[in-house]
C-alpha cells in the first residue's frame, strides 16, 4: 500500500502578517517498493512535503494517508500509521545524545515498549546494515566518531524502529567524497534488499540521477516536474524555473555536443559518459569532421 | 616573510591528548596575499582544525601559526588577527545573529568600536561587494541558503578582512546557491584580491582556485596546482576523495587509448581536447 498525499495545502502561521502558503494543493502517490528524490532550491516547499508523510505537519487542507490511514488523529491507527515511516532528518548526528552508540540506537526501540532481546536483535542488525561493527563500536560514545559514522549511527536509530517507508532529507550534505558513496551504496541496498520504500531529498543532482528511479522537482509549493530522470534532467525550462542544475554528467555531455560532438547526453554515471563519448568518437572518425 | 605561515604545526583536542591521534600532525604551510587556495580531505583530516588556527579559535598544541607576521598565541593582537582573517562556515544559520541583514553585517565593526558613519559605509560597502544592497532591511530568515551565505561573507567584509577562510560553505546549498557563493569568492578574489582558503567536498569548486592542498590523517600530502593535483586520479581514489568529472572522464578515455592531454580538469578543456 502507499503513501498517498491528496490535495495538500499548508500555510505556516495562518492568521498572521507572517502567513505563507508553502505547498499548494499538492497530490503525490509513493508506490511500494519506489525509490523517489524530491529536489527543488531552497523554499520550494521540499522539507514542508517530506514532513507531510509521517504526520509532523498536518494539512492545511487536504490529507496525508498511509497504507490507507489518515495521519492526522489520536487514534491508535493512526499512531501505527505514523510509525510505519521513518524519517532521517537533514544532519541526523545533531541529534546524537546518549552516551554509547547502542544505546542511542536503542532510544526509538525501548520507546516503542520493545522487550529487551528484541531491542537488542534490533540494535545489532541496525548496525549490521550501516556497517558499523557490533562489538567494536556498541560502547563507544557517538562524539568519538567520524562525520561518515556519525551519521551512519543516525541512520541506524531510524532504521531500528523498522519502518516501512524512508524518508531522508539531504543524506549525503556535508559528507567526503568516500562515505557518501558508501551511505548512497547502503540506501540502494536497502531499497534492493529489504524492499523498503524510500523517498530522499537532495540538492544534489548526481545523487539523484543515479539512484532514483522517479524524480520530483518542487517550486513555489507545487510540484513542478513528476517523472523518471531520464525525463526529468532533460525537462530544461522547467529545471531554470526551480534553480536546478543537471547533473554533471548531463552538463558534460551537453557541452561535448555544443562543441560539435554527436554524443548523446543522457548518461547519469561517469561509466555511461564514457561509453558514449567513445561512441561517438568512433561515429567521428567515420564521418571525419 | 608569507601571509599566514604555519610551522610544525601540531594540535590535539583536549580529550585526545596522545601522539597517535593529533587532529594536525607537524603541518607546514605558507600561504601568499591574495592567493586562493582550496582545501580538500576525507572528514577528520583536520581541515576545519587548521581552519580554526587560523584565526585563532584554536590555538597550536605546539609549533607556530602566524597570521600578517602576528603569532595567534599572542593575546595582545587576538582582535588584529580576527579582523585579519574572517571564518564563515558551513550552516549560514549558525552564524547570522540579527534581525536584519545590515544589522548583523554592522555587528562585526559594532564591536571594533568603529564610528557609526564609517559603519554605515562598510555596511554598504560589504553589501555591495557580495550583491545583497537590494536585501539589506531584510529579516535573514526570509532568505535563501546562498544569499544568507552571501550576508555571512559581508559581515567578514565590513570587519575590512584581508582573508577569507570558509569553511564547507556550499554544503548545505541547492545548486543554485552553490554557484551564487562560489562566482561571489570568486569575483572578491579577483577583484579586491582578498586572500581565500575555500574547504569543501566539491572537486569542480577546488578546480576553481589557483592552488590546492590535501589534507590526510591531520597532514598536509599534496599540495599542488588542481591541474597537478587532479590528473593523479588513482592518488585521489586512494585518499578517498574525488577528482571534477571531466578530469575523471578524460582519464578513464586515455586507459582506453584515446589520446588526450593529461592535464584536463574542466568541462571546456575536455570539450577543447575531443573537438579539435
Amino acid at each position: 500500500m502507499p503513501i498517498e498525499l491528496k490535495g495538500v495545502t499548508y500555510t505556516y502561521m495562518k492568521g498572521t502578517p507572517f502567513e505563507r502558503t508553502a505547498l499548494n494543493d499538492v497530490s503525490l502517490t509513493i508506490a511500494d517498493g519506489s525509490l523517489t528524490a524530491i529536489a527543488g532550491h531552497t523554499g520550494s516547499g521540499k522539507s514542508t512535503l517530506v514532513q507531510h508523510l509521517n504526520g509532523i505537519l498536518h494539512p492545511t487542507k487536504g490529507e496525508a494517508l498511509v497504507d490507507g490511514v489518515s495521519l492526522d488523529g489520536k487514534g491508535k491507527e493512526n499512531l501505527l500509521a505514523r510509525r510505519k515511516v521513518g524519517m532521517v532528518f537533514q544532519y541526523p548526528e545533531q541529534q546524537l545524545f546518549e552516551e554509547t552508540v547502542a544505546a542511542d540506537i536503542a532510544f526509538g526501540p525501548k520507546n516503542l515498549e520493545l522487550p529487551e532481546e528484541e531491542i537488542n536483535r534490533r540494535v545489532r542488525s541496525a548496525m549490521d546494515f550501516v556497517q558499523l561493527d557490533y562489538e567494536t563500536y556498541k560502547d563507544v560514545s557517538p562524539f568519538r566518531l567520524s562525520g561518515g559514522q556519525m551519521r551512519r549511527v543516525a541512520i541506524a536509530g531510524v532504521l531500528a524502529l523498522e519502518p516501512s517507508y524512508l524518508v531522508l532529507d539531504e543524506p549525503t550534505a556535508g559528507l567526503d567524497p568516500r562515505a557518501r558513496e558508501e551511505l548512497l551504496r547502503r540506501i540502494a541496498e536497502l531499497h534492493r534488499k529489504k524492499k523498503l520504500t524510500i523517498i530522499f531529498v537532495s540538492h544534489n543532482m548526481e545523487d539523484i540521477a543515479r539512484m532514483a528511479e522517479r524524480v520530483v522537482f518542487m517550486h513555489d509549493g507545487r510540484i513542478l516536474v513528476d517523472a523518471p530522470p531520464s525525463e526529468a534532467f532533460f525537462a530544461e525550462a522547467e529545471m531554470r524555473e526551480a534553480g536546478l542544475a543537471a547533473p554533471p554528467t548531463v552538463a558534460l555531455l551537453s557541452r561535448l555536443r555544443a562543441a560539435g560532438l554527436p554524443v548523446e547526453a543522457d548518461a547519469f554515471t561517469a561509466d555511461e559518459a564514457v561509453k558514449r563519448i567513445a561512441k561517438a568518437l568512433q561515429k567521428k572518425k567515420g564521418t571525419l569532421c | 616573510m608569507a601571509f599566514i605561515e604555519i610551522e610544525d604545526l601540531c594540535f590535539a583536542y583536549p580529550s585526545e591528548r596522545d601522539e597517535r591521534r593529533m587532529a594536525l600532525d607537524h603541518v607546514n604551510l605558507s600561504v601568499e596575499e591574495g592567493e586562493f587556495i582550496a582545501v580538500l580531505g576525507t572528514n577528520g583530516s583536520g581541515k576545519s582544525t587548521l581552519a580554526k588556527h587560523l584565526n585563532a579559535i584554536l590555538l597550536p598544541t605546539s609549533g607556530v601559526c602566524r597570521v600578517a607576521g602576528m603569532d595567534t598565541r599572542d593575546g595582545a593582537h587576538l582582535w588584529d588577527v580576527r579582523q585579519t582573517v574572517g571564518m564563515v562556515f558551513q550552516n549560514p544559520d549558525n552564524q547570522i545573529i540579527a534581525a536584519i541583514v545590515e544589522d548583523d553585517v554592522a555587528f562585526g565593526p559594532e564591536n571594533l568600536g568603529v564610528p557609526s558613519d564609517e559603519i554605515r559605509r562598510c555596511v554598504n560597502e560589504a553589501l555591495t561587494a557580495v550583491g545583497m544592497t537590494a536585501f539589506q532591511g531584510f529579516a535573514p530568515h526570509l532568505l535563501s541558503g546562498g544569499q544568507k551565505q552571501r550576508v555571512a561573507i559581508a559581515g567578514t567584509l565590513a570587519m575590512r578582512t584581508k582573508c577569507l577562510v570558509l569553511d564547507e560553505p556550499t554544503a548545505m546549498l541547492d545548486p543554485v546557491g552553490r554557484k551564487e557563493v562560489l562566482d561571489t569568492v570568486r569575483r572578491l578574489h579577483r577583484e579586491s584580491g582578498i586572500t581565500v582558503i575555500y574547504i569543501t567536498h566539491f572537486m569542480e569548486e577546488a578546480a576553481a582556485a589557483q592552488r590546492v592542498v590535501v589534507m590526510e590523517g591531520g597532514k598536509v600530502v599534496e599540495d599542488g596546482s588542481p591541474k597537478e593535483i587532479f590528473c593523479r586520479v588513482d592518488a585521489m581514489r586512494k585518499r578517498g576523495l574525488d577528482v571534477p568529472l571531466a578530469a575523471e572522464i578524460a582519464w578513464r578515455l586515455r586507459k582506453q587509448g584515446i589520446r588526450l592531454p593529461e592535464d584536463i580538469v574542466t568541462d571546456e578543456e575536455l570539450a577543447v581536447a575531443l573537438c579539435r
